[in-house]
Formats: C-alpha cells, sequence, structure tokens
C-alpha cells in the first residue's frame, strides 16, 4: 500500500550530514550549501521539552478525570462529560492554537511570574528576562490541553474494563471507594494507562500549528521553559516551508524523517502497551 | 408456616443515598475553606486569583481530611480527598471546553454575517472590514478536499478493516502495525510525505488532490481502526448463517455482515472526516489558499477554511483576527454537527459504548 | 457449646478426605444448639424488600441468624436468594438501580441506620462470592492480609493472623512453604478457600457465602464443606445453595426462598432436619422433593 516511504527516505538520505545532531546551534544558511549547516538538536530539545511539559501537566488530569467518569461521576451527567470530552479531540488544531494565544497568554503570563517568583530555584524556572508569552511553557499548556482528550479517553475505557467480581470483592472486606482502586483498578490498568500516557506523547510531540501560533520560533536550545523562545522539531517545518530553498527543503525533509521515526517508536510501543493489557488484562 | 400475610408493601427507600445532612456537611467543609483562603491570602503577600484557587484547594483538602479522620478514620479520610482530587481533576480537565466555546462565540460572532456564505476573498484582502469578503470559497475547498480524501480513504479504509477482522490472512500483523503506524503520524509529516513522493517529482506546483492525499493519509488509520471494532462486534453466527446459505465469503460479507454494520461503518467515516476537516498544516505545504472559488480540484490552490483561518490570523489586524474567529466559528460548527452525527448514528446500533 | 470437629490431618488425597468427612460433618451438625453464645447477639433481617429500578425483586423477608450456627437459603434460580444475601452486608447498594425497605439488625443496631459507617458493616458481615476472586496482583501471604490493609486496620502479628486465617480456612499446609508465591497457581477450590481465609482475617461476626461451591468440582466442595462445618463454631455462616444435598449436609437451619412471577419470598424456615423431611408447606415439599426447580 505504501510504498512511498522509500520517496521520503531517500531524500532524507542525502543529507546524513543533515542528522548530524551533534553540531548543537546551527543556523540555515543561505543559497550557499557549503556554509550552511544544518542541525536539529535545538528543535529536537525543543521537541520533547515541551511534550514533556505537556504530558506532566496533562497526563494527572487526565487519570484523574478518567476515574472520575468511571467510579465517581452520577450516571445523570457522566454521558454529558463523556462527550464533551470526547468532542475536544475532535477540535481542529488550529482552534488550540487561536485560544492558546489569546487566552492562555494572558493568564499563562500570570502562573509563569508566580512559578518564577517562588521556584527559580529550580533552573528551569528561571526567568532572564520578561518576556513570558510565547514561551514553551505556555505551548507545552496548550499541549497538555490537546492530549487530554485523548488519555482521558483512553484511561476510560481501560479502567471502565476493571473486572467487577474483584471490585466487589474489595468493597465486601470493608475497604473505602480509594482502598478498592488501590488494590484493585490501579493495578489492573497500570500498563494500558502507561500505553495512553505514551499515546498522548506520541501526539504532545508532532503538533505542528498549535505550537506554531504559541511559541516565539527562534532557533536555540532553550531550558528556561518561561522564557518565550524555542520551537519543536514539527513547527520549524512549517516555518521554514514557505522561504526554503530546494536545498533547505531538502533538509526540512531530514527533519521530517527524524520526527515520524521518534513519533513511530513512541507510538509503537505504546499500542503494544495497550494490547497487552487487553489480552491479559492483568 | 406460610407467609402469605398481606402486608401493605412499604415505599423502596436508598438509605445510602447522600443525606441532607451530608450535603450539608460538603457545604460547610467548603465554606470553611473559602474562609481559610480568604485569611490566608489577606494575611500573607500571595494575591490574585490563582494563589486564592491553589490556597483554597488545599485548605478543602485539608479541612476534608480532617472532618472525616475525626468521624470515621484514617482510610474514610484518604478515601473522601481522592475523591476531592479525583473531582478536582475532572473540573479542571472540563474547564478549558467550556472555555473554548465561549471564546470562539464571544471573539467570532461579529465576524458572522450572511456574506460569509456567499462570498469569498477575491477582491478583499484579510484586513478589510469585516462585512466585506466570505468564506465561500473556504467552505467549498474544503468541502472538496474532505470529500477527495473520503473517496480515496474510505473504500481503502473499510476494505483495510474487512481484510483484518474477516479474511485474516498473512498479511495481517504487517498491516495491522502499518495501520497503528499511520494512526500516530503527525499530520506536518503526512504533508512533507506526499509534497516529497508528487509535489517534488511530478507537480510542482499547489493543488487541491496533494492536499486530499495528504488528508487521506491522515483519516485511514482513524476509518480502518473505527470499523474494525464495529465489524468486530458483529456477532459470529451471522457470518456463518451467511456462508450456510451457501454464499463464498466474499458474498456474504458483502450481502450480509457490511449492511449490518453499516451504520457503525458509516459512523467512522464521519469520524475520520471530522479528523480532518481542521488540518491545517499539510494543506498549507501543499494546497496553498487562494482567495477565489476553485472547483478544479486537480489545479491550482484551493482555499480552505484553515488556511482561511491561518492567513487571516497572520495578517494580525483586529479585524483580520475577527475574521479568523469566525472561519473557525464555522468550522467548530461543522466539526460538531458531523461528530454527533456520528454520535448518535453509533448509539443507534450498538446501543452502547 | 459442644461441636464435636474432627481435626483434619492436610491429607493431600481429597477423596479420602472427603470419604472420613462426611460422617463428621453430620455428627457436628446434630450437636448445634442455637442460643446465647459468645459471638453475640447475632444478625436478624426483619421485613426486608429490595428493588431494582421498578422491579419488586424481594418482599418482606423476615429471618434470624442464630450466632454459631449455619443456615442454607435455597430455592429456584431467581427467586432472589441472592438478592437477600446482598442486603445483609450493604452489598445491594452497588447496584444503581436499587433500592430497599426493612430493616436489618447487626447486635441489635440497624446497618441501615443514617450516620452508619458502611465499611465497619462489611467488615463484621464478611462475604465469599460464587466465582473465587483473590486478587491476582498480590501474593497468597498479601491476598489474606488484604482486609487489613483496604480497611486499615492494625494487627500486631501479622504473621499469626495469617497462620490462624489459612489454618481455618483449611488450606495452611498445602500453601505455607509458598506464601509469597501469587495466587494464580492455586486450584480452583484453593482459590476459594483463599477467599475464606481472607475473608476471615477481619474477623467477621458473620460470613455470607453465595453459592461458593458452584464454580468448583465435587471433590474440593466437600472440603469447603468441611471448612464451613469448622468455622460455624467462631462465625455465623449464612450459604446460598442451588444444591440441596449441600444444604442438607451442611446447614442447621434452612431458608426456602420462592417467587411465583412477583418478588422473592421467603416461603419457609426451619431446622434443616424438618425442612427436608417433614416441610409444613406444599411448596418447599415440591421443591426439596425435586418436583421443581
Amino acid at each position: 500500500m505504501f510504498n512511498g516511504f522509500s520517496t521520503l527516505k531517500t531524500q532524507g538520505m542525502h543529507f546524513l550530514t543533515s542528522s548530524n545532531w551533534q553540531a548543537v546551534v546551527s543556523d540555515s544558511g543561505q543559497i550557499d550549501p557549503k556554509a550552511s549547516h544544518f542541525g536539529i538538536a535545538a528543535m529536537l530539545v525543543g521537541t520533547m521539552l515541551v511534550a514533556v511539559i505537556a504530558v506532566v501537566i496533562g497526563v494527572p488530569i487526565s487519570v484523574g478525570a478518567a476515574i472520575y467518569l468511571t467510579f465517581y461521576a452520577p450516571e445523570a451527567i457522566k454521558k454529558i462529560m463523556v462527550s464533551a470530552i470526547d468532542l475536544m479531540a475532535a477540535f481542529p488544531s488550529v482552534l488550540f492554537g487561536l485560544w492558546g494565544f489569546f487566552v492562555l497568554e494572558a493568564s499563562g503570563e500570570y502562573w509563569a511570574k508566580l512559578l518564577s517568583k517562588y521556584f527559580s530555584w529550580i533552573p528551569f524556572f528561571k526567568l532572564p528576562a520578561p518576556y513570558v508569552t510565547r514561551s514553551p511553557f505556555i505551548a507545552g499548556l496548550v499541549l497538555a490541553v490537546m492530549i487530554i482528550p485523548i488519555v482521558t479517553s483512553i484511561s476510560r475505557e481501560i479502567f471502565s474494563q476493571t473486572p467487577l467480581d474483584r471490585m466487589q470483592a474489595a468493597y465486601a472486606l470493608g475497604g473505602t471507594r480509594f482502598a478498592m482502586l488501590r488494590a484493585v483498578a490501579f493495578p489492573y490498568a497500570r500498563s494500558g494507562i502507561v500505553g495512553g500516557i505514551m499515546l498522548g506523547l506520541g501526539r504532545a510531540m508532532g503538533e505542528t500549528v498549535a505550537v506554531y501560533t504559541v511559541l516565539n520560533i527562534v532557533y536555540q536550545v532553550n531550558w528556561h521553559i518561561l522564557f518565550s523562545a524555542g520551537g519543536n522539531v514539527a513547527s520549524m517545518i512549517l516555518l521554514k516551508f514557505g522561504e526554503a530553498s530546494p536545498y533547505e527543503i531538502k533538509a526540512l525533509m531530514a527533519a521530517g524523517l527524524v520526527l515520524f521515526i521518534l513519533t513511530l517508536i513512541v507510538n509503537s510501543l505504546a499500542n503494544l502497551i495497550v494490547s497487552r493489557t487487553g489480552k491479559s488484562g492483568r | 408456616m406460610s407467609t402469605i400475610e398481606k402486608v401493605p408493601t412499604p415505599s423502596p427507600r436508598k438509605p445510602w443515598a447522600a443525606t441532607p445532612i451530608d450535603r450539608a456537611k460538603t457545604a460547610g467543609i467548603l465554606a470553611a475553606a473559602i474562609v481559610v483562603s480568604v485569611i490566608v491570602l489577606a494575611l500573607t503577600p500571595l494575591s490574585g486569583k490563582l494563589a486564592f484557587a491553589a490556597v483554597f484547594f488545599v485548605a478543602y483538602l485539608i479541612i476534608d481530611f480532617a472532618v472525616s479522620f475525626a468521624k470515621a478514620g484514617r482510610a474514610a479520610a484518604v478515601d473522601s480527598v481522592f475523591r476531592g482530587l479525583v473531582t478536582t481533576a475532572i473540573a479542571i480537565a472540563v474547564m478549558p471546553i467550556i472555555s473554548i466555546l465561549v471564546t470562539v462565540w464571544i471573539r467570532g460572532h461579529h465576524g458572522l454575517h450572511w456574506t460569509l456564505f456567499t462570498m469569498d476573498m477575491h477582491s478583499n484582502s484579510f484586513t478589510d472590514p469585516v462585512g466585506q469578503g466570505g468564506l465561500l470559497h473556504a467552505i467549498i475547498g474544503t468541502f472538496l478536499l474532505v470529500i477527495v480524501a473520503m473517496i480515496i480513504s474510505v473504500p481503502i479504509g473499510i476494505l483495510t478493516a474487512l481484510y483484518l477482522t474477516e479474511v485474516r490472512g498473512r498479511f495481517t500483523r504487517p498491516i495491522e502495525f502499518l495501520v497503528q503506524a499511520m494512526s500516530g503520524v503527525p499530520s506536518i509529516v503526512a504533508g512533507l510525505f506526499i509534497y516529497a513522493a508528487i509535489l517534488i517529482p511530478f507537480t510542482k506546483t499547489v493543488n487541491g488532490i496533494q492536499g486530499s492525499l495528504a488528508l487521506a493519509i491522515l483519516m485511514i488509520p482513524t476509518v480502518a481502526r473505527t470499523s474494525q471494532e464495529v465489524l468486530k462486534l458483529i456477532p459470529e453466527d451471522l457470518r456463518e448463517a451467511g456462508v450456510a446459505l451457501g454464499g463464498t465469503q466474499w458474498r456474504s460479507v458483502a450481502l450480509v455482515v457490511v449492511p449490518a454494520a453499516r451504520s457503525g461503518l458509516i459512523t467512522a467515516m464521519i469520524l475520520g472526516v471530522a479528523r480532518v476537516a481542521g488540518e491545517t498544516a499539510p494543506i498549507l505545504l501543499l494546497t496553498g489558499g487562494s482567495g477565489t472559488k476553485n472547483f478544479n480540484v486537480f489545479s491550482g490552490s484551493l482555499g480552505s477554511l484553515p488556511n482561511y483561518v491561518w492567513q487571516a490570523f497572520s495578517a494580525g489586524t483586529p479585524e483580520s483576527i475577527t475574521r479568523a474567529w469566525a472561519g473557525i466559528l464555522v468550522l467548530l460548527v461543522i466539526v460538531v454537527i458531523l461528530f454527533t452525527a456520528a454520535r448518535i448514528l453509533g448509539n443507534r446500533k450498538v446501543g452502547k459504548k | 457449646m459442644a461441636i464435636e470437629s474432627e481435626e483434619n490431618q492436610g491429607d493431600e488425597m481429597e477423596t479420602t478426605a472427603a470419604k472420613n468427612s462426611l460422617s463428621d460433618i453430620t455428627a457436628a451438625r446434630l450437636q448445634k444448639q442455637p442460643g446465647n453464645s459468645a459471638l453475640g447477639v447475632g444478625l436478624e433481617a426483619r421485613g426486608v424488600h429490595a428493588w431494582f429500578g421498578e422491579k419488586h425483586a424481594l418482599a418482606n423477608v423476615s429471618l434470624d441468624f442464630w450466632p454459631g450456627t449455619v443456615t442454607a437459603l435455597i430455592g429456584p434460580s431467581g427467586c432472589g436468594k441472592s438478592t437477600f444475601i446482598r442486603t445483609l452486608n450493604r452489598m445491594h447498594e452497588f447496584i444503581p438501580t436499587a433500592a430497599m425497605a426493612g430493616e436489618v439488625l447487626l447486635n441489635g443496631e440497624d446497618i441501615y441506620a443514617p450516620g452508619v459507617d458502611v465499611t465497619k458493616i462489611r467488615l463484621k458481615v464478611g462475604m465469599v462470592f460464587q466465582k473465587p476472586n483473590p486478587f491476582p496482583s498480590m501474593t497468597i501471604a498479601e491476598n489474606v492480609l488484604a482486609g487489613l490493609k483496604l480497611a486499615q486496620l492494625k494487627v500486631e502479628n501479622k504473621d499469626d493472623l495469617l497462620e490462624e486465617c489459612l489454618e481455618r480456612a483449611g488450606l495452611w499446609s498445602e500453601v505455607k512453604d509458598r506464601l509469597n508465591t501469587h495466587g494464580g497457581a492455586l486450584s480452583g477450590g484453593q482459590q476459594q478457600r483463599l477467599c475464606i481465609a481472607r475473608a476471615l482475617a477481619v474477623r467477621p461476626q458473620v460470613l455470607l457465602m453465595d453459592e461458593p461451591c458452584s464454580a468448583l468440582d465435587p471433590g474440593s466442595t466437600l472440603r469447603i464443606e468441611e471448612t464451613i462445618s469448622q468455622l460455624s463454631s467462631s462465625v455465623t455462616i449464612v450459604i446460598v445453595t442451588h444444591n440441596m444435598q449441600q444444604a442438607a449436609r451442611v446447614s442447621d437451619y434452612t431458608a426456602f426462598f420462592l417467587s411465583d412471577g412477583g418478588p422473592g419470598q421467603m416461603i419457609e424456615v426451619g431446622s434443616t432436619n424438618e425442612i427436608f423431611s417433614r416441610p409444613k408447606d406444599e411448596r418447599t415439599e415440591n421443591y426439596v422433593t425435586g418436583r421443581f426447580g
């Protein structure tokens, strides 16, 4: 069916030098092929950084929400909430981008100032200059919101299959609901949830438009997530594409290939874990 | 000793349900937490909404724990706190949805007017005042892109699902893997792929069908997986009945299984469409965004809703931004309609999920 | 209260043990008498009704369970026995459409009274289910002590408790060397005895058993019936069973339930001897003589 992956590969392989991640920072040079060199290390770091922020913020919320929906929600509102969350999964990414830009920038600034005020002893949160908007932190927030529907939905599916007889046994022994969850639901769902988390991670890694809108894309490694600079591979590709020379395009192809392989690995692992849970149910 | 006494039947009760006393207790704890938060905020340098929310959250948990502990011991207290935590989680999860919907409406409805649906942008620019120009080209473009993508992806997706559930031949593992791999593909990579495979060698310019191809790549896994789920639910007896009546496997599949799964398959299709209707990145790469109505999928750039929004946003002026929000509003309405349709159809057939 | 209970020597051959103990069980049962004992006042159901939404599933059941006795609930399928037993430890309420009426008194106090801590009730009224359900993520030892962890109970000597419960459940000799392995390798009968040990660890006053042997082979069934006999000196037992011979073997008192299309009702209760040989109600007689059900 898809014999054409090879095309992308050919483009990429012309530039093994492009996959030179050891070169820490580079700018895409001008037309002179010899002077310019391309390295995506900065963007790779950016991809992982933003994705990790998204997961750290989004996953606890998603799993918590899934637990609520499966074990605590009253029947009346359960359906509405489930539909609402599933609907959010279908929202176009450009919507999240715009929303993030306008809504989160404003309040995100507030959060970020707070974080830097109280937590600047953690190097991540140092704010060298008052430029908080369009920072990886905000991008991470937007991505967190984007992955919440996916992770919640998968987690909910898994939790809802917790074996009823074991749940009843836990209650019959005098356990509270939380005690039951700890003894039965969590061990059962553990690996499946991990799979779901990885799927969310995969999605966060590949997100293009939302990040582009929200981040000020600067080609440098930026560990200070509150500072407005950074980018991820996907948004960089988008950015450069408009003005790229053919030479540069090949480099962008290589970048795309790298991104593809990364997300492929993460997603395959995730699917493996999720399907394993479904079968053994342990 | 028979118990046929005609005792009047008492009315059913639920003594375990939350009583007014329980509710009052919860209200009391909430109130106490509010009071504590106000005091804390007054006494410390913390200030602002976020600080209040954070302090309130912590105060609520602590007070809740203390009250439950005093009444019923540690296990009950932990249970109560956990309940508070997961309730907070769902509240936080739901907030963005509401915020998004509200924001889109507030910022976008100014841009709504009839000309949105009747005119295109060929004689206007994005920075013109909002009443001029329209979305027609974008709607047509999105419509065309999606239809072509559907034509490509739905047969492939459904056939793949059929292969995986009905035939289960030698290629099952690789195909399953392929489908899974495709479902995680970032949209821009799909765009790049078509770019490399088709645009560079062949067309060298933007047109609609490339965009559709990229969208198809994104749609196929969704359609295939959802269809697979639906087909798995068809009971085995139905298939056996088909074959027992003397049909070959393919005949029985076509005449028995597929009609039985029909509404589920339609759901799969609609979900696939909903997913790609809003995809931006591949379109930007492959289809460009013209301001004119263009019915020719094979040549020339096509406007599309996501592209329209993108261009409007990039223009940067208040008018153009309002346009962008209006465009998103329209797109969102379309997605919601599709999604609801898929839900209704899906529920009608299987009855659960 | 003099109970004759033969010690089981931990025979590996289930059939030999089974043959010996049939007579032991019968002998033990004949000696029992209701009445006061160190176990407390006991469990009483008064006018219990149960609904599932609109459907009236159980009507007006009043039944006393005397300490130190084994009571069997018999009757055809669907007549509300399992529903009734679940009202005794407040498991009925887990079904979203459930409703009830009436009282269930434990030591004189209604377990459905407002303000009652339900988890404490379930510590005193334990349950063993039809299908053995040990927790797969825990070892054998952890399974037995799971109830302590769930209810956050403190116990001084866990090992002693572990041994005591496994001993009472008749499983100690078979698993004492592999307490830290997972429960998956146990046979069905062993798993069920593990569940019994688990239920005993929280020291219940009453143990409810919902068809505990119906998923097991006859050898395991007999082992468990022995266990029930031995346990009854320290725990009041209520057992739902489809198997009339089992009821006859194991119980002191038997209650017959029946539903004639409407809600299930308790038709007759009496000592097992009487119910099986001289039932007072014609329907009871039809059931125990096998004319229906």
